[in-house]
């Protein structure tokens, strides 16, 4: 997002104390002048899926900045392709049947797409790591929390046993997990769906790395629990000055957390923006319609907005703006051409042909 | 402690199974059409000998009486006569055991490394060539008789080519190795006389060879299918994504995982060697129980079968007991 | 699974859809081909086979493989292809005996011990353990043996030590089916245990029991071979393929054709099941299918 022209991702570094937890006032750039470059650029990326109903194209034409230090959204509706572009950042789709069959992704300039693998796994797990949506099967039942954490930070870290160990309890004890020894002897199965999450968010930060994946980190998770984890997550991205890309189909979750957020929808993003701009000036049909779909506590808008129709199977995508089918707003290009991701202002660029600049700003939605 | 407990827990679950399983060697035995005093006393006999023997054998007592004194035998270890030399069944099974433990342990051994191996391979290669072939080679292996496959081979080892003996434990101008555990191989080994040792494994190769070729097939395909699946699960996926090398993620996150159903089905599964032992052992002359159990086929030596049937139950149990102890051992998610 | 009893339509539609999977499986085509070439060769044994299989020639016998006997003769002079022709009825008939009966039983009980549960199942259970407390080939001996030697003995035999591997699947998938709620419908609506378990238990276990039934086809083929080479089975003038190989054994040095190739058949009819019971398993299970 960065790359839209006037927006800067610029993330204050935090002043505390190491062992400080109540790191909550993060403070989240508005607006302002362009910072270096961003921490991971994705461009143009196309991934395919080979199924017995033919080719699904999963994602396609996708771009999505990082800024260092930044907590980004990826929202969508489950099955738009969030889960797939997060796990391609990481060449961790199933090849085959998938297949990254287009674009770059650049972390620090240097494209992962192009990694041998044994280059690429000195970036898993040590530049960037990812926690995933289920903490019940991301850990291995049949070893101890304390082998598989110190497994991966001897493998990156080039400590011994005991140093590795020490790490691990300094972890464990950040995610505010009490009696770190014990956890360390336990089995996932002995911890609870809670613990496990803060478990994994502890494992993938061991390493210090610059982006953290998480795949709906809390949506598996009782919703009393969710909110622990979410801080904790927030509290150490700042600590730790890591980027986030926080994928979640939940948009009270980016509100809470993100900076920015990107608005994903079968397969290209279609929207993004600051997070408060996004959800005082949705722009995208789609995107207003997300939003209509949150239940406000302000109460006078108790009716609830729903957007007619499902997400379409990645075999059949429509052709053009692969929203047009559902959307209340489609004229005659909608069909035809695909929109492209255009910056309708410094911070905010959106897909779709209301906004874009030649059809000018007359066909813009009504309120 | 909690080990300890959980076996013990196991073993007296299977006191009930026991009991039916000698239940129904006593039907089988006893209750079953056909005249175990006439059998003994032989087709020619007369009425008036076939009845001492009934009372001689108390068979002239109602069955559950029968059963009562059958389980009272069995406790003190008693399976009865053999018909054919008149000798305990039980001394007979003793004296030929070690030949079928000795030929059961190898092929397991073969059947245990080499399935690993084939399996993982086959489940990392999935769908390319190595994998189409050695899922052929399974489906072989299941399909095959096993006394047909021991035919083809001594056709092609002993009498063509002439590399392998086709029959024994041991070539007859040997002695047996100084009998210790009654395993030659050991036995040879104890003794120190490489001689033995190389004609003993020269004559174990082609029947463990034989006799593992189901069991090899059944663990191939199962190492393969829990390993494809371990292979899907998050955790795997979580240890790619942490930078760990193809080589680790198998061999330490998904081997150890893809264990826990094989062992399962493996236990299960050492039925079809056992019950192959019978056919191999008859194949290659190799004096164990099962070429044992044949010969008194052949005589309708009755309390010899039945108790080679009863033994290898017990045996097949005991071996699931194991297992489900090296289950329990594997999977820390069982509570004992 | 549907949320009520398979009804014909249904069934029909699914049999289509699941041959036009399988007839692109390459493996299930194979196999339904061997299996289908089997049951013609035993169908139209009497026309295919070029000799009288029981018709005895001494001064043709042990007769090498040649242009007149393809697969050679036996000691008494028998064409070993038209013998193999003819054993393809006895192998393929034990099958399918062997099959319908314990399938029909194993899935009967298991019906009724997983539907009916707490103490008839625990009973019923306990008794299939004990069956399968034996291995497989080791009990179908033992019972052979005492019936005395004879093909139907064998068969009954192999018989009842199927009888438990159908009777605990088939109680798997009841306990599972048990739960749904057409059963607690049908419950409510005052059906009776049997009429529950014929119309609405037992139909929906039908795909696991078919792709169950294929591959016992295939083992049950095999035990009966077994136990005709150990002479528990058919007894050797019969064209068996089993009882063949256990004669043919005494004349395996230097007459190796005789063993060899009834034992061949007994090989690739037994890969055919077992290939197509395998394609079965992976279109029909539940537990695979999408």
């Amino acid at each position: 997002m960065c790359w839209i022209p006037g927006y800067g991702g610029e993330r204050y570094a935090p002043t505390r104390g190491k062992r400080d937890v109540t790191d909550t006032a993060r403070r989240i750039p508005q607006d302002g002048t362009k910072s270096a470059a961003p921490l991971l650029r994705i461009r143009d990326l196309a991934v395919q899926f080979e199924t017995r109903q033919g080719l699904a194209r999963v994602l396609e034409g996708v771009n999505l900045d990082i800024c260092r230090g930044e907590i980004a959204g990826l929202v969508g509706e489950t099955g738009c392709g969030k889960s797939v572009l997060a796990r391609s950042i990481l060449r961790i789709i199933p090849q085959p049947p998938g297949r990254i069959s287009q674009g770059r992704i650049l972390l620090d300039g240097r494209d992962l797409l192009q990694l041998s693998a044994a280059q690429l796994r000195r970036v898993r797990g040590r530049e960037i790591s990812m926690i995933f949506q289920e903490p019940m099967t991301s850990l291995n039942p049949v070893f101890t929390v304390g082998n598989q954490m110190q497994e991966i930070v001897r493998l990156h870290q080039c400590m011994d046993r005991k140093e590795a160990r020490a790490v691990c309890l300094d972890m464990l004890a950040q995610v505010n997990l009490p009696d770190a020894r014990e956890i360390l002897r336990k089995y996932p199965h002995e911890l609870s769906g809670g613990m496990r999450q803060r478990v994994m968010i502890a494992m993938e930060l061991s390493c210090h790395p610059r982006l953290l994946i998480a795949d709906e980190p809390t949506t598996a998770l009782d919703v009393t629990v969710q909110g622990q984890v979410l801080t904790i997550l927030k509290t150490l991205a700042g600590r730790h000055q890591v980027s986030i890309l926080l994928i979640t189909h939940d948009m009270g979750v980016v509100a809470q957390l993100c900076d920015r957020v990107a608005v994903m929808y079968a397969g290209q993003i279609v929207e993004q923006a600051g997070v408060e701009h996004l959800f005082a000036h949705p722009a995208h049909p789609y995107t207003r319609g997300l939003i209509g779909a949150i239940p406000s506590l302000e109460g006078e808008s108790a009716l609830l907005q729903t957007i007619e129709g499902s997400v379409p199977p990645p075999t059949q995508v429509p052709p053009g703006c692969r929203f047009h089918p559902r959307c209340p707003h489609r004229f005659s290009p909608c069909s035809r051409e695909v929109p492209p991701l255009e910056a309708i202002d410094s911070a905010h660029a959106v897909a779709c042909h209301l906004f874009a600049s030649r059809q000018g700003a007359q066909h813009g939605p009504a309120d | 402690m909690g080990i300890l407990f959980y076996i013990v827990k196991r073993l007296l679950a299977l006191v009930p199974v026991i009991i039916g399983v000698t239940l129904l060697v006593f039907i089988i035995s006893h209750a079953i059409p056909g005249d175990p005093a006439r059998m003994m006393a032989g087709q020619k006999a007369s009425a008036q000998a076939v009845e001492h023997i009934r009372r001689s054998l108390g068979l002239d007592r109602p069955l559950p009486v029968q059963y009562v004194s059958y389980l009272g035998d069995l406790l003190r270890g008693h399976l009865g006569f053999s018909i054919r030399n008149q000798r305990p069944v039980i001394a007979d099974l003793r004296d030929f055991f070690p030949a079928t433990l000795e030929l059961t342990l190898a092929s397991m051994l073969l059947c245990v490394s080499v399935g690993l191996v084939l399996g993982i391979v086959s489940a990392i290669r999935r769908n390319r060539l190595s994998d189409h072939i050695i899922r052929i080679f399974s489906v072989v292996g299941v399909s095959t008789p096993v006394f047909w496959l021991g035919l083809m081979l001594l056709v092609l080892f002993y009498r063509n080519l002439g590399w392998l003996p086709g029959s024994g434990r041991i070539d007859i101008s040997l002695s047996p190795p100084a009998h210790v555990t009654g395993l030659y191989v050991i036995d040879a080994l104890l003794e120190g006389s490489w001689d033995k040792l190389r004609d003993v494994l020269a004559h174990l190769i082609l029947p463990a060879f034989c006799l593992s070729s189901v069991y090899l097939a059944v663990i191939t395909r199962i190492v393969r299918s829990s390993m494809i699946e371990v292979l899907g699960q998050d955790y795997v996926t979580t240890a790619r994504a942490n930078g760990l090398s193809e080589m680790r993620v198998v061999m330490k996150h998904a081997f150890k995982n893809s264990l826990i159903p094989t062992v399962t089905i493996t236990g299960l599964s050492i039925g079809e060697l056992l019950g192959g032992a019978v056919l191999t052992e008859t194949i290659f002359a190799w004096p164990g129980m099962g070429k044992y159990v044949v010969d008194s086929i052949d005589f309708l030596d009755f309390p010899a079968i039945m108790g080679f049937t009863l033994l290898i139950a017990l045996v097949y149990m005991l071996i699931n007991l194991c297992v489900d102890v090296v289950y329990a051992f594997l999977n820390p998610q069982i509570r004992y | 699974m549907p949320a009520a009893a398979v009804e014909p339509s249904r069934r029909f539609r699914e049999i289509r859809l699941t041959t036009g999977i399988l007839a692109r499986n390459p493996s299930a085509l194979a196999g339904a081909v061997i299996i289908g070439a089997m049951l013609l060769t035993a169908l139209l044994a009497g026309v295919l086979a070029p000799f009288d299989p029981i018709h005895i020639s001494l001064a043709d016998r042990l007769q090498p493989p040649s242009a007149a006997h393809l697969f050679g003769t036996d000691e008494m002079g028998r064409d070993i292809l038209s013998r193999i022709m003819y054993g393809a009825r006895i192998s393929l008939r034990i099958g399918l005996l062997v099959v319908a009966v314990a399938g029909g039983l194993g899935t009967v009980i298991g019906a009724v011990s997983g539907y009916l549960g707490r103490w008839a199942d625990g009973v019923i259970m306990r008794i299939m353990d004990v069956i399968l407390s034996f291995p497989s080939l080791v009990l179908a001996m033992a019972l052979a043996a005492a019936l005395g030697p004879s093909l139907t003995n064998a068969i009954m035999a192999v018989a009842f030590v199927m009888i438990p591997k159908f009777a605990r699947l088939v109680r798997g998938e009841a306990l599972a089916v048990r739960e749904k709620q057409f059963v607690a419908a049908a419950r409510i609506s005052g059906e009776g245990s049997l009429s529950i378990i014929r119309r609405h238990i037992i139909p929906n276990c039908l795909n696991s029991v078919i792709v169950l039934a294929t591959l016992a086809m295939g083992e049950t083929i095999l035990i009966a071979a077994s136990l005709s080479f150990i002479g528990l089975g058919a007894q050797p003038p019969s064209p068996e393929w089993g009882a063949m190989v256990s004669v043919g054994r005494k004349f395996i040095m230097d007459q190796w054709w005789y063993a060899t190739f009834p034992g061949l058949f007994i090989l690739i009819t037994v890969i055919g099941f077992n290939i197509l019971g395998d394609a079965l398993r992976d279109v029909l299970d539940p537990r695979i299918r999408r």
